[in-house]
């Protein structure tokens, strides 16, 4: 039972990321992407990790992910991505990967001991908790700085997307600066003829 | 049969890695599709960051997963408002039209 809770999301998750590399389709893409974060989320139950599993789900799946289809929907990419696959790099981009890959598992080979995974929390505090009685108290700078992150984030998207739209907006410079001379006339109108 | 160790997930993460790092490669000249592959290597790194900290009884991996889960986030938050505003400059997504001397040269 153990192993076929790891083995399907591991193969699920791996199929999936499969699709994200090879679709053409961004859209097909998005939802493999969703696919693989569920399993990515199930993973993360399995060793433990609730919040986080959970913050997979909502912040992946419910924002990003929606974001990325957003994006897809929006912009009208069906002739921009017709020729977006570099197939002459493909063997070396295989080659280059895979290397990378037997990179990692040599050195996991040689690093790793027999560690078992269980589960951290003892069963008097739950793991939300754990991680709360860390975060707030020794990684409060970290937590801070994580907040300061995501306000420049979203300050910096907001800005990237509105500042080509011309607005009507309060110049405080030019308000200010006004004088009585500029808008102000007086005329000596005579009784009877009103201003030309 | 022997039980799920913490090199399963590791290997499984460094398996995702790889994928992602060659659809980056494969993927080369669309933006969209650089962004998907690097969100899948950066869930293979929140993998690996929770599989270490279980192994060893630590909760600070899983800290580690949640802040790069936070920049991840702003990342793509970031990422696809510069995706859209250069769709609206160049009507592409093409990553050889952000060169600005391409542009006139090859076209």
């Amino acid at each position: 039972m153990n192993q076929l809770l790891f083995y399907l999301p591991a193969v699920l998750i791996t199929v999936s990321a499969m699709t994200v590399v090879w679709t053409r389709n961004p859209v097909y893409g998005v939802f493999a992407l969703i696919l693989a974060f569920f399993n990515g989320a199930a993973l993360c139950l399995m060793l433990g990790a609730e919040l986080i599993a959970m913050v997979i789900i909502i912040v992946y799946v419910g924002a990003v992910a929606v974001l990325f289809l957003f994006v897809v929907m929006m912009l009208d990419i069906d002739g921009a991505i017709k020729d977006a696959r570099l197939t002459q790099y493909l063997p070396l981009a295989a080659l280059l990967a895979t290397i990378l890959f037997l990179e990692l598992l040599f050195f996991i080979q040689i690093s790793l001991s027999e560690a078992s995974v269980t589960a951290i929390a003892p069963s008097t505090i739950t793991n939300t908790e754990a991680l709360g009685r860390v975060i707030y108290t020794d990684y409060m700078p970290l937590f801070e700085i994580a907040a300061l992150i995501l306000l420049v984030a979203m300050v910096g998207a907001i800005i990237l997307m509105n500042h080509h739209r011309r607005r009507q907006r309060q110049d405080v410079m030019h308000q200010t600066d006004s004088a009585r001379k500029k808008s102000v006339q007086l005329r000596q109108v005579k009784t009877g003829q009103g201003l030309k | 049969m022997t039980s799920i160790t913490l090199e399963h997930y590791i290997i499984l993460s460094a398996l995702l890695f790889s994928l992602g790092v060659l659809g980056i490669f494969i993927n080369r000249k669309s933006l969209l599709h650089l962004l998907m592959c690097l969100e899948l290597s950066l869930l293979a790194v929140n993998i690996a960051l929770i599989a270490f900290g279980t192994a060893h009884g630590d909760i600070k991996g899983q800290v580690m997963a949640l802040f790069v889960l936070t920049v991840a986030a702003a990342e793509v938050a970031v990422g696809l408002a510069i995706v859209t505003a250069f769709f609206r400059l160049r009507r592409s997504i093409h990553m050889d039209d952000i060169s600005l001397h391409s542009q006139k040269s090859e076209a």
